[in-house]
């Protein structure tokens, strides 16, 4: 099976998120980067999948020059190759990231090798447009499920591939049943991503990465400022230490009216 | 202008987040003004709910408190169970028949996920998330939305008829009106295309029984500074005495202690309890997107210079080890005098 691996560089944040004095970025100059959580487990799933039924696992990210770092990340993980659409750096909607997405979907079809699944993330955890994956499949005409978190593959009835696709709905689970090729997004706990194995790392340093550099293209939802929402900064007021402050908590719980 | 919004529904009524919705619908229809918080306001003449159902299930009074001018009723046909992409073709109908300005969403699995299938079909731009939405003269939409799971806002610009965009829980209170009318209820069939169908959801009846971590009163959350696996039997022990359940930090579910569907934070669950009691949690800013919308926060921490209690209320510095089952055993012998 030949899987496709669309994952994201965003910034790690830790204790705050900082802007640039433009107020159009987030200001990584102290920040490392790492692929976006959703992500790394659709890594982590497609690697699963061809160490049960075979195949290749590519992974795919749209970002500048620097993403090629997640991509070796993805390699180490267990991906057999990887694809860097390069950008300038600048930020790319998700209708643009799509139609670069969909090219490659293509261009790999048009050279005999198509791919059977597409993975993405259900969200970005930076800009959080809950919509990539979804642009992709309608292009293609594929199905489409978001949100996944259980994942089956198994021979479809007329010799193609099937997967049986669960999430949860309000507590309960539902589940999407379709043929491939499809799009699926995935979210963080459809399993627990590996750590690297050193010849996997090693691997993956001395991978060769394909590149292609897709043009920008202009979209209707335009960004004009980014701002940190005013929060209200509290303090907490200390009750005691240890045990002994727990007829204090008790009052203030019972203030509050959340004892039985 | 005619604002549709989507409501999903069950047989416990309509969603929380969808009357949120419709209460944002409402306001945008209006002309972006505030809804009215003392509920006194007239229903907007411009709000169109839709729901997926037959029209003798629509709960009429419950949309037109909320400002819902009007409903449309998407009968079943071959629509029984959630198809994603024929949802999102039925919206694209009505949104055509009804000249709607824009179509609107709760930001939920759902939501989300119709309205991005609703901007592949039309090829319009969708803006997920957004916190507050004003139509300008020229038909554009000026909206804030939320980044990083709300740790970052987004002033934008949103083209597009009709202008496609979800709703962040946090946005609007769900806000009833106190005097409506019976509202008319439109029985919609739509034309699927070919392959709308090809993806359709079975429900199965999942872990449902007890609390969920979503709507908790109570929730007693566990980080690193439980320790392992096994340390977690106290904090489930206190939580069932207060009616809750236990939620946990990102490290304790990417370590295995626990099931990820317990985790709190931005790659987790958004709970909203009237008490979250953080033990042994650090507070890194994607687990406090998940607890904002918590009302009172208690941290149980050794350190007093740790994050989370720059969110909290009220702090016990120490072990939880110590402090958790001294707190369990006081409201056992409370409960027992």
């Amino acid at each position: 099976m030949e899987i496709l691996v669309c994952v994201k560089r965003v910034p790690m944040v830790g204790g705050k998120i900082l802007l640039t004095g433009d107020g159009q970025d987030v200001d990584t100059r102290m920040s490392g980067f790492t692929i976006s959580p959703h992500e790394e487990c659709a890594v982590e799933e497609a690697v699963r999948i061809t160490e049960r039924v075979g195949g290749t696992v590519s992974v795919l990210t749209l970002g500048p020059p620097e993403a090629a770092e997640q991509l070796r990340d993805a390699l180490a993980l267990g991906a057999g190759r990887a694809v860097l659409l390069e950008t300038g750096g600048r930020e790319w909607g998700p209708i643009a990231t799509a139609s670069a997405i969909t090219s490659e979907v293509r261009r790999r079809g048009a050279a005999g090798d198509g791919y059977d699944l597409v993975l993405c993330g259900n969200e970005a955890a930076d800009t959080g447009g809950y919509q990539v994956g979804i642009r992709v499949a309608h292009t293609l005409g594929w199905p489409c499920a978001t949100g996944i978190k259980s994942l089956e593959v198994a021979e479809g009835g007329t010799g193609g591939w099937a997967v049986r696709a669960g999430r949860e709905y309000r507590g309960t689970e539902e589940s999407f049943e379709f043929g491939l090729p499809a799009v699926v997004t995935v979210k963080e706990g459809i399993n627990l991503p590996r750590y690297p194995s050193l010849p996997g790392r090693l691997r993956a340093k001395r991978a060769v990465i394909e590149r292609h550099e897709p043009a920008w293209q202009d979209e209707g939802l335009r960004k004009q400022a980014l701002r940190v929402p005013a929060t209200e900064r509290k303090q907490a007021a200390v009750l005691g230490t240890g045990a002994d402050a727990v007829p204090a908590l008790l009052r203030v719980l019972d203030e509050w009216g959340v004892l039985p | 202008v005619t604002v549709l919004c989507l409501v999903e529904h069950d047989a416990s009524g309509a969603a929380d987040a969808s009357l949120r919705a419709l209460s944002f619908a409402s306001a945008l229809a209006s002309g972006g003004a505030p809804w009215p918080a003392d509920g006194a306001g007239a229903a907007s003449d411009g709000v169109a709910a839709v729901l997926f159902a037959p029209a003798s299930e629509v709960p009429r009074a419950a949309l037109a408190s909320y400002g819902a001018a009007a409903v449309h009723a998407v009968e079943p046909g071959d629509l029984a169970g959630y198809a994603p992409q024929a949802w999102a073709r039925a919206l694209a109908g009505l949104a055509a028949q009804t000249g709607a300005s824009a179509v609107l969403a709760a930001a939920t699995d759902r939501g989300n996920e119709v309205l991005a299938h609703l901007g592949a079909i039309t090829g319009q731009p969708m803006a997920a998330n957004c916190l507050s939405a004003q139509r300008e003269d020229n038909g554009v939409h000026r909206v804030v939305r939320q980044r990083w799971a709300g740790l970052l806002l987004e002033d934008a610009l949103l083209d597009g008829v009709p202008a496609l965009l979800t709703v962040a829980t946090e946005a609007v209170p769900a806000t009833a009106v106190a005097e409506f009318t019976d509202l008319a209820v439109h029985v919609y069939r739509p034309d699927l295309a070919e392959n709308d169908l090809q993806v359709r959801a079975t429900e199965s009846a999942g872990h449902s029984s007890g609390v969920s971590l979503a709507t908790a009163r109570v929730v007693v959350g566990g980080g690193r500074g439980v320790g392992g696996p096994d340390g977690f039997a106290p904090l489930e022990e206190l939580a069932s005495l207060l009616g809750g359940v236990v939620g946990v930090s990102r490290v304790v579910t990417s370590e295995g202690w626990r099931p990820h569907r317990q985790q709190v934070g931005q790659t987790g669950t958004r709970i909203t309890p009237e008490l979250y009691l953080a033990c042994g949690i650090s507070g890194a800013i994607q687990h406090m997107a998940g607890c904002a919308g918590a009302k009172h926060i208690v941290a149980v921490n050794t350190d007093a210079g740790a994050p989370i209690l720059a969110h909290a209320d009220y702090a016990v510095l120490g072990d939880l080890r110590e402090v958790i089952p001294a707190l369990v055993a006081a409201l056992r012998a409370r409960s027992a005098s």
